[in-house]
C-alpha cells in the first residue's frame, strides 16, 4: 500500500516530532511512507474563517499532490475532517482522494487492523478527544484503543472530555474572552486528573490547551498521541 | 410579495447592538451569571440526554422531522395558502404581515377594536422578535406576560436570555428580589423556595386571566390541512390565555407550518424531549378557528414573514427555518454557557441564533454572530431536526464583511500556501527567523514558547503561551534522513 503522509502546515512548522512519530510507527509496522514535498496546507483556516475563494487553490494542490496514493494519513483530526467533509463540496474531483484520507487512528485501526503498535511509555496520561475528531470523523474509541495497548502507560479518564477547549481556529483570536473561559475549564478538568501528560489528536488544540497549561505553570506536558505510540520506552 | 422582488430582511429584536466579543466580555466576567448558566444548562443537558437515549428510534424521528421541514420549505407558499383557507373556513381571521412593524400594527389595531386596555400573553418567541410589548405600550395597552420566566424578565425590566428559559440568567434568590420589588401583591415574607415563588406568581396572574378580554399567543405548529394552531407548554398559564378571553390573536412565523395533522406525531415526540428533557410536556393546546360557545369567539392569526423569505431564498441557510425552538443547541453550547444569551443581542441566542439572526437581518447587520462559535459541532449532534449549524455558520462567514487587515493577511497566506516552492521557502524563513529566539527561550525557560506577542497575536498571548517554529521543520528532517 502506498501511504502518503500529509503533515499539515502547523505540524511541518512547529511540531515536526509528530510527523517523525507517524513515520516511525508505520515503518515499524512494515509499511513504506512517502512524503510528497509539493504538499502545503489543507485550507481549513481560510475556509472556516469565511475565505472560501482563498482556500480553493490549496484544495486543488492537495488533490493534485495526493491523488495517486492508496492512503493518505494525517496526524490531525480537524485537517482530516476538512478534507473528508468539505473537499467534496469545493472540488469536483475531490471525493475519491477525500475518502482515502485518514486520521492516524483510522488508518491504524480501520485500514491496517492494528491496535498494538509495540509502544512503551511510562507516565500518567489523560486524553482529550478534539471536537472534529469526535463529532465530524466519529473517531470514537480508536485513539484510546491504541493508547490502551501501550506498555507502561497509566491512562486516566478526563471529565467533560467531549467539551470543546475553546480553540476554534480564529475563534481564539476573535473571541479571546469566551475562548479563555472555555480553556480555563478544560485546564481545570485536566489538572483534576493528576495526569502529567495530556494527549490529543490535534496539535492546534494542543497548542491552545498547552499554551494555557504553560501560562499557569501547571507542569503538565501536552503530546500528540502519535508521539506516545512511537515511543519505545527509551528516554526522549 | 412579488415573485421577482428580492425578499426583504426583517426587523425587531434580532440585531446585536454590540459585536458579540464586546458584549460577551462583561458577561464572562460575571460570577453569578456564570454559576447560574453552568448549573442550569448542565441540568437540562443531563435531563435531555436521559430521555433521548431511551428512545430506540430517535435517529429515525430526527430524519422524519428534518424531512418534513425540508418538504415545507420546498412548497411553503402553497401550504400557507392551504392553511389560510382551512383556518378561515373554521372561523378564524388570517392576516399577513411583511415585517415586525406591520405585525405589531395589526395586533395593536385588533386589540383596540376589541376594546382592550390590557392583554394577557402566552410565552411566544415571535412576539418577542417583533417587540410587540413595546408597540402595545406605545398604544396605551399593557401586555402581561403569563409564562413564569417571561413574567420574571418583564418585572425585572430585562430581556429574555434563553429561548425556553428566558430567565435562565437568574437564580431563585434574584427572582425573589424581583418579585419583592416589582410585584405589588407579593407576600411580604416571600422566601426563595420555588414553590412559594410559583404560588406568588400564580396568585398575581389569576386575576389577569379572569379579567382579560384579549390574549396574544404564538404557535409551535400551524397545520396546513386543518388550519389548526398548536401551543406546547409546561405551566398551564398558556391554556388559561387560550381559553378564557373573548379574543385570541396568534402571531405565527410563516415557517411554523406543517403539512398535515399526522406530522405532529413526529414533532410532539421530538420537541419536549429536546427542550425540557421531558417525555411529554404537561399541556398541549390545539385549536381550529372558532368553536361556537366554547373558548375565544374572535380568533385572529397573524402570519409573519419578517425576513423569513430572505432566509428561504438561500439553499444552504434555509435549514435554519426548520428550527422548532427547543433550545437543545443552547444547552450544549460551550460558548452560550459562558457568554449567556444577552451577548447575542437577539431574542434568538446560542448556536441557532448565530445562524438565524444574521439571516433574518442580512449578515452585514449581524456580522459578528457567525463567528461566535468554535465549530465544535455539539449543536448539530443534539438538533432534533438535524440543522447542520456548523455548515451554515461557515456559509454565513463567506458573506460577512471581513476586516481589512485580516483579508490582506489571509490573501497573502493563501498566495504563499497555494505554491509548494513559496510555502517551502516561507517555512524555512520562519524557522530561521525564530531560530535564535527559540534557542534562547529553550535555554531560559526550557520551552520554545513566547509569553507575549504584539497585536493581533496579543489576543492569543493574553491567556496562552504561543508556540515558536521548531529548530528543524518536518520537511528538513525528511530531506536529511
Amino acid at each position: 500500500m502506498r501511504i502518503a503522509l500529509f503533515i499539515t502546515c502547523v505540524n511541518d512548522l512547529a511540531y515536526p516530532q509528530t510527523g517523525i512519530a507517524v513515520t516511525r510507527i508505520l515503518e515499524r509496522l512494515g509499511h513504506t511512507v512517502d512524503f510528497p514535498t509539493a504538499q502545503t496546507c489543507c485550507g481549513q483556516m481560510h475556509a472556516n474563517t469565511g475565505y472560501r475563494a482563498e482556500a480553493l487553490p490549496m484544495v486543488h494542490n492537495y488533490v493534485k499532490v495526493f491523488d495517486r496514493y492508496d492512503a493518505i494519513v494525517t496526524p490531525s483530526g480537524s485537517c482530516t475532517a476538512m478534507v473528508r467533509d468539505q473537499y467534496p463540496n469545493l472540488h469536483p474531483a475531490a471525493a475519491a482522494v477525500a475518502a482515502r484520507t485518514y486520521e492516524l487512528s483510522e488508518l491504524l485501526v480501520d485500514v491496517l487492523g492494528v491496535t498494538d503498535v509495540g509502544a512503551e511509555f511510562a507516565g500518567r496520561v489523560t486524553y482529550h478527544p478534539t471536537c472534529h475528531g469526535l463529532r465530524m470523523l466519529r473517531l470514537g474509541d480508536k485513539p484510546l484503543a491504541l493508547l490502551r495497548q501501550v506498555r507502561g502507560i497509566h491512562l486516566v479518564e478526563l471529565d467533560d472530555a467531549e467539551e470543546c477547549c475553546g480553540f476554534g481556529g480564529t475563534f481564539a483570536l476573535k473571541n479571546p474572552d469566551v475562548s479563555t473561559a472555555m480553556l480555563t475549564d478544560k485546564c481545570r478538568r485536566i489538572l483534576d486528573t493528576g495526569a502529567s501528560v495530556l494527549a490529543a489528536a490535534d496539535n492546534s488544540c494542543l497548542a491552545h490547551i498547552g499554551g494555557g497549561l504553560g501560562r499557569g505553570r501547571s507542569g503538565v506536558r501536552v503530546m500528540h498521541y502519535a508521539e506516545i505510540l512511537a515511543s519505545t520506552g527509551a528516554p526522549a | 410579495m412579488s415573485q421577482h422582488a428580492t425578499p426583504a430582511h426583517g426587523g425587531g429584536r434580532i440585531t446585536a447592538p454590540l459585536p458579540f466579543p464586546t458584549a460577551a466580555r462583561p458577561e464572562v466576567a460575571n460570577p453569578q451569571l456564570r454559576a447560574n448558566l453552568r448549573r442550569a444548562t448542565h441540568t437540562i443537558r443531563g435531563k435531555r440526554r436521559r430521555v433521548v437515549d431511551e428512545v430506540p428510534d430517535w435517529a429515525a424521528l430526527r430524519d422524519a422531522g428534518a424531512a418534513i421541514k425540508a418538504d415545507v420549505q420546498r412548497r411553503l407558499p402553497e401550504l400557507l395558502e392551504r392553511f389560510e383557507d382551512a383556518a378561515t373556513a373554521a372561523g378564524a381571521h388570517v392576516h399577513w404581515a411583511r415585517d415586525a412593524a406591520e405585525a405589531c400594527r395589526i395586533v395593536v389595531e385588533l386589540s383596540r377594536a376589541a376594546g382592550a386596555t390590557d392583554v394577557v400573553k402566552v410565552k411566544s418567541m415571535a412576539t418577542q422578535e417583533i417587540e410587540l410589548n413595546d408597540a402595545l405600550e406605545e398604544a396605551g395597552i399593557t401586555a402581561y406576560e403569563t409564562d413564569l420566566a417571561e413574567l420574571i424578565v418583564q418585572l425585572g425590566d430585562d430581556t429574555p436570555s434563553h429561548i425556553l428559559v428566558p430567565a435562565i440568567h437568574y437564580n431563585r434568590a434574584q427572582i425573589r428580589e424581583i418579585f419583592r420589588r416589582r410585584m405589588a401583591d407579593a407576600p411580604p415574607q416571600l422566601s426563595d423556595e420555588p414553590r412559594e415563588l410559583a404560588e406568588a406568581a400564580r396568585t398575581h396572574l389569576r386575576r389577569r386571566f379572569l379579567s382579560a378580554k384579549v390574549a396574544v399567543s404564538g404557535a409551535n405548529f400551524a397545520v396546513a390541512d386543518t388550519g389548526t394552531l398548536v401551543v406546547v407548554e409546561s405551566e398551564g398559564n398558556g391554556r388559561m390565555c387560550l381559553t378564557l378571553p373573548q379574543t385570541l390573536i396568534s402571531v405565527v412565523g410563516v415557517e411554523k407550518i406543517v403539512p398535515s395533522f399526522a406530522d405532529l406525531e413526529v414533532f410532539l415526540q421530538l420537541l419536549p424531549r429536546s427542550s425540557t428533557g421531558e417525555r411529554m410536556n404537561p399541556y398541549t393546546s390545539m385549536w381550529t378557528g372558532v368553536t361556537p360557545g366554547d373558548g375565544p369567539q374572535e380568533v385572529h392569526i397573524v402570519l409573519v414573514d419578517n425576513g423569513r423569505s430572505a432566509v428561504l431564498a438561500d439553499p444552504v441557510g434555509r435549514q435554519a427555518l426548520s428550527c422548532i425552538r427547543c433550545s437543545a443547541c443552547l444547552n450544549v453550547c460551550p460558548v452560550y454557557e459562558r457568554a449567556g444569551g444577552h451577548a447575542y443581542g437577539s431574542v434568538y441566542p446560542g448556536p441557532i441564533g448565530a445562524i438565524l439572526s444574521p439571516q433574518l437581518t442580512g449578515v452585514a447587520d449581524n456580522a459578528s454572530l457567525p463567528y461566535a462559535s468554535t465549530l465544535c459541532g455539539a449543536c448539530y449532534d443534539v438538533c432534533p431536526v438535524k440543522i447542520n449549524i456548523p455548515e451554515v455558520l461557515i456559509h454565513l462567514r463567506q458573506q460577512a464583511p471581513h476586516p481589512v487587515a485580516e483579508r490582506a493577511s489571509m490573501r497573502g497566506l493563501s498566495w504563499i500556501m497555494r505554491n509548494p516552492r513559496r510555502w517551502a521557502a516561507a517555512l524555512r524563513a520562519a524557522r530561521l527567523g525564530a531560530g535564535p529566539l527559540g534557542a534562547a527561550r529553550q535555554r531560559r525557560i526550557g520551552a520554545r514558547t513566547l509569553r507575549w506577542l504584539p497585536w493581533p497575536g496579543s489576543a492569543w498571548t493574553q491567556s496562552r503561551d504561543a508556540p515558536l517554529p521548531a529548530p528543524q521543520t518536518f520537511r528538513e528532517w525528511w530531506e536529511k534522513r
